[in-house]
């Protein structure tokens, strides 16, 4: 699925990582570790495709782009739930109706919040509108940088699950955390 | 296709819901032009004269300013993040927004042009010519403007840099449309300086949006 070669990166004079060889395969979980400012969001960034200075090589064996959670939002505040998740899953070009945006929405305890501005709600609540796509693409490849920070125990537990259901879907995550995570099939690379 | 016109209707709706990026650059060329008539006095034959200069430089300084906006938001909170690593082509999404961007700016402008114009006592040819140079020069400049406002995105103070970057590039289109004015109201006709409008648009058009892809790109690979 994934497979990166010598792969090294170096950020205002400091490299972050040397020679690092990944290989993933589907329905496997890799956990980037590694203290503040390791290199974790960087790695999780140039996996999908995000930033391009560094060396070496990535490559993937899927042909969508990947679900990529990072520390922004991703979400406009100015724009509701419901018009959010729309708007993102038209940029997947996946089509879905509204009646999945609202389950997508529920199953992120969000019901009920559907047609309310994103700027009116708590950080925790704008960061399950954003996780709330895990629930509504299908994109097999999820990279998620924290994506439990913010978020309460309840919606740990959903957000388990769920990563539970993409990797026995044969789906991979890439995920960082500085919580304990426990899933099957997971590899872990330190960063320091 | 479907995404360029969900992307012209996401941003005109945001536009909607957060008036001031729309409202403050309008508000901004209503005063300058208003300030040289008090300036310089209120001869119709001055104000004839310059009308022209005055109005196209008011609308190229506040396009500047509505378009340093254009792709801040979207950086900030992440979706820009998210419309790069989208499966649709980044051009159309590009596309899209520089359109609603024309709307709510450049033929907003073009729209109340008229009114200023008789301000300046200027005849009803040169006021049909205005009108006809800006249609066709303001979204010149917003393309141009993009590629400015997608390179200075990660930079703190970016909006001095794009005026330092765009405004050279907007010389031709400041010539040739106050020209044409002039020789609207001069008498003489001016389809000459309206097709060089037009081809610097269509080359623009080209080119612009492909050169503010690859800069998105580069400011968020930082």
């Amino acid at each position: 699925m994934l497979e990166t070669q010598q792969l090294t990166c170096e950020r205002n004079h400091r490299i972050l990582f040397q020679d690092l060889s990944i290989s993933l395969n589907k329905g496997e979980v890799l956990q980037v570790d590694g203290a503040n400012g390791a290199g974790k969001s960087t790695l999780l960034r140039i996996l999908a495709g995000l930033y391009e200075d560094f060396e070496g090589e990535v490559s993937w064996q899927a042909e969508d782009y990947p679900v990529y959670i990072g520390h922004k939002v991703g979400v406009k505040d100015a724009m509701s739930a419901r018009e959010n998740l729309m708007w993102l899953a038209d940029l997947q070009a996946s089509v879905v109706s509204q009646a999945n945006i609202d389950s997508a929405l529920a199953r992120v305890s969000l019901a009920g919040y559907e047609d309310v501005l994103c700027g009116e709600m708590s950080e925790g609540q704008r960061k399950r509108v954003n996780l709330a796509r895990l629930f509504l693409l299908h994109n097999p490849v999820w990279i998620l940088d924290e994506p439990f920070s913010a978020i309460d125990k309840e919606g740990v537990a959903c957000i388990t699950d769920r990563i539970n259901e993409h990797l026995s879907d044969a789906g991979t995550v890439i995920l960082t955390s500085h919580q304990a995570v426990d899933f099957p099939n997971i590899h872990s690379i330190d960063l320091t | 296709m479907n995404i360029l016109l969900a992307t012209i209707r996401r941003d005109l709706l945001l536009h909607v819901r957060r008036p001031a990026d729309i409202v403050n650059p309008l508000v901004f060329f209503l005063i300058v032009i208003s300030l040289f008539p008090l300036g310089i006095g209120p001869s119709a034959g001055t104000l004839n004269e310059i009308a022209a200069g005055v109005i196209w430089v008011a609308v190229l300084l506040a396009t500047l300013l509505s378009i340093d906006v254009m792709f801040k938001s979207d950086y900030e909170d992440g979706t820009l993040e998210q419309i790069v690593l989208s499966k649709q082509p980044l051009i159309l999404v590009v596309l899209g927004k520089l359109i609603a961007q024309w709307l709510v700016s450049g033929l907003l402008m073009t729209l109340m042009s008229p009114l200023f114009a008789l301000m300046f006592f200027v005849s009803s040819d040169g006021i049909l010519a205005i009108a006809m140079a800006l249609l066709l020069g303001t979204p010149t400049m917003v393309l141009l403007g993009s590629i400015g406002a997608a390179l200075t995105l990660g930079l703190k103070n970016g909006g001095v840099l794009v005026a330092i970057l765009v405004l050279p590039l907007y010389i031709p289109v400041l010539i040739l449309g106050t020209a044409m004015v002039d020789s609207a109201v001069g008498g003489s006709s001016y389809t000459g300086h309206m097709l060089w409008l037009g081809a610097l648009l269509l080359v623009t058009m080209g080119l612009a949006p492909i050169a503010t892809q690859a800069s998105i790109r580069i400011s968020l690979s930082q």
